[in-house]
């Protein structure tokens, strides 16, 4: 049920482009939906990120796997314990480039009965990694639909994509990198009885709305072929605000673009939002300096202060009176 | 909010980046390029196919010519036969009919960013001014 339910929603929502586009509603599916996905999109995400940052983080949290910066003579693990904001800034472009922590992600295995064993799993580490590179050399690649005149950097990205020179048009290793990806992380979470177990529909749902995106979009490009030259036109016409629908677009273009549509809109509302949510997880971008600076919890109540002094100044008669020691006469 | 300064400042250059298409279009067009047909008659199948499907025609071409010697296309709209060729000259190639390589082909490629590097290889038209 978990992997159906969102299996069928998305089939819906193919259907739903399809016959919508059959029937006519291509300024719907066109312009109308596109646009209020993006703005969807920017509202949701801001909203997210504005709300993280109104949480107070009471103390520095950062996790760390080596040695905290201590004495001079102990060699300090300046990328795993970083202390300066500078260590933190390499840890985390460490982290987002090359998903640092992913690559020595431990696997928990129970081997002979009832032992456990803690290994390494590097599949998961090469199977996220591809996906999310493609994911976003595609996404790069696809601004010439949307620039005019098209910057010099896409063209050698195409270039570059496309080194192989394999067929006409030609192949992209990043389509077949996403297509081999997603379908790991996939079967991953199927076929590993302990993830099948942790994993819920919201785990599926954008598994399945990806791959049909990169699935579409791959037939698209080598299969059922669509004009290119008049969806440009049309997504010009979206960033240029004057839409227009030109004629003869494939309506598995449409599908492609509701599907998208649809994923940007769930983006800021789901685990996805983990693109922006990186960066404001306070357990890597804090320096763990909490021996050598005050960290002062943000929600503490602002206490009034009373020092002994202002305490002597105002019983210091009684105190002598009864014999007590006082610090001034 | 807490590091309000830094957090605005990733959202600013996240929205910016996000939104460049539209920011960075301002006052730009559609600029739908038009190409010039400087032939009357049909193309080798219907307009509307070959706008969509040509490279794949051209990439049949060249395999059937270059690994069964099959030199032969039979259109499947127009019935009517075409040298399965991309540029040779004194046939029915493509160059032959659209000769016009730069308002015609390059128009569409330029728009959307295709460079084909059969030109590498195969020669260019030469324009008849
Ligand atoms: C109506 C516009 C249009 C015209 C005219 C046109 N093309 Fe194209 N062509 C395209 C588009 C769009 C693509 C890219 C499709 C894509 O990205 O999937 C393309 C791709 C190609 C490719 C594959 C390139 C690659 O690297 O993948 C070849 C080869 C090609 N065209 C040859 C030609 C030739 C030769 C002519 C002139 C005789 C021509 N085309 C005229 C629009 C056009
Ligand atoms: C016999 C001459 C002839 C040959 C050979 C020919 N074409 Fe055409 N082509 C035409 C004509 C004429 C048109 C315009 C047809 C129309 O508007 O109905 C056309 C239209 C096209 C279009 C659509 C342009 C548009 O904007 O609507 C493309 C793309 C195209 N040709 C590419 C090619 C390619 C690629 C080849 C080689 C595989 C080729 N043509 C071979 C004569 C030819
Ligand atoms: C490395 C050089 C090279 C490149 C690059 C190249 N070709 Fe060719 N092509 C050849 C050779 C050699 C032949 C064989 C010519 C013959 O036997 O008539 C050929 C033959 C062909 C033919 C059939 C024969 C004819 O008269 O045209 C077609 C069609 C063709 N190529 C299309 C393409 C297309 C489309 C591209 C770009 C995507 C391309 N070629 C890129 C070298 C090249
Ligand atoms: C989440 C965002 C998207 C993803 C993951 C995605 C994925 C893909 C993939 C994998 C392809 C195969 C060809 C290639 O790699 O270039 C493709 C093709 C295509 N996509 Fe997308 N896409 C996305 C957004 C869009 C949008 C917003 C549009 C609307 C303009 C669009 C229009 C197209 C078109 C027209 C093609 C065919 C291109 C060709 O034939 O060369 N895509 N897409």
């Amino acid at each position: 049920m978990k992997i159906i339910n969102p299996l069928i929603i998305v089939l819906v929502l193919v259907a739903l482009a399809y016959f919508g586009v059959k029937a006519g509603l291509t300024a719907l599916f066109g312009v109308v939906i596109p646009y209020i996905a993006i703005v969807i999109f920017l509202l949701g995400f801001i909203y997210k990120v504005i709300g993280w940052a109104k949480s107070p983080v009471p103390f520095r949290i950062p996790t760390t796997c080596g040695q905290e910066k201590s004495l001079p003579w102990i060699k300090q693990n300046k990328l795993d314990n970083p202390s300066s904001t500078l260590g933190v800034v390499i840890r985390m472009a460490l982290e987002i480039f090359l998903f640092r922590s992913l690559f020595r992600n431990t696997k928990a295995e129970v081997y002979e009965g009832a032992k456990l064993k803690y290994g390494s799993n590097k599949w998961l580490w090469l199977g996220g990694i591809v996906f999310h590179w493609s994911f976003l050399i595609i996404l790069v690649r696809h601004s010439r639909l949307f620039l005019e005149p098209i910057p010099g950097f896409i063209t050698f990205l195409e270039k570059a994509d496309s080194f192989m020179q394999v067929g006409v048009p030609l192949f992209y290793m990043t389509d077949a990198g996403i297509l081999a990806a997603v379908t790991y992380l996939f079967l991953r979470r199927v076929v590993e009885p302990q993830i099948k177990y942790l994993s819920m529909p919201a785990d599926y749902f954008p598994l399945y709305l990806i791959l049909s995106i990169a699935i579409t979009g791959v037939l698209m490009r080598y299969f059922i072929r669509v004009d290119v030259v008049n969806i440009k036109a049309l997504a010009r016409g979206l960033v240029t605000f004057q839409p227009t629908i030109p004629d003869g677009i494939g309506v598995l273009f449409y599908i492609h673009l509701f599907l998208v549509s649809v994923l940007a809109i769930y983006f800021p509302f789901s685990k996805l939002m983990h693109l922006g949510g990186v960066f404001l997880s306070p357990t890597r971008n804090l320096a763990n300096n909490n021996r050598a600076v005050r960290h002062i919890n943000p929600w503490n109540p602002d206490i009034k202060i009373r020092t002994y002094e202002e305490y002597e100044d105002e019983f210091r008669e009684h105190m002598k009176k009864v014999g007590l020691p006082v610090d001034k006469e | 909010m807490y590091d309000a300064g830094k957090i605005i400042t990733g959202l600013v250059i996240f929205v910016g980046i996000v939104t460049y298409p539209i920011w960075g279009s301002l006052g730009g067009s559609v600029n739908m390029p038009e190409p010039v047909v400087n032939k009357s008659g049909t193309c080798v199948e219907s307009a509307e196919y070959m706008r969509a499907n040509h490279m794949q025609i051209l990439d049949e071409w060249r395999d059937s010519v270059v690994r069964d010697n099959d030199r032969v296309y039979t259109s499947q709209q127009y019935g009517t036969k075409f040298d399965k060729s991309l540029s040779t000259t004194g046939k029915t190639s493509c160059t032959s009919c659209h000769s016009n390589k730069e308002e015609f082909c390059d128009a569409c490629h330029d728009y959307t960013a295709v460079a084909p590097y059969c030109w590498e290889c195969h020669i260019e038209p030469k324009e008849e001014i």
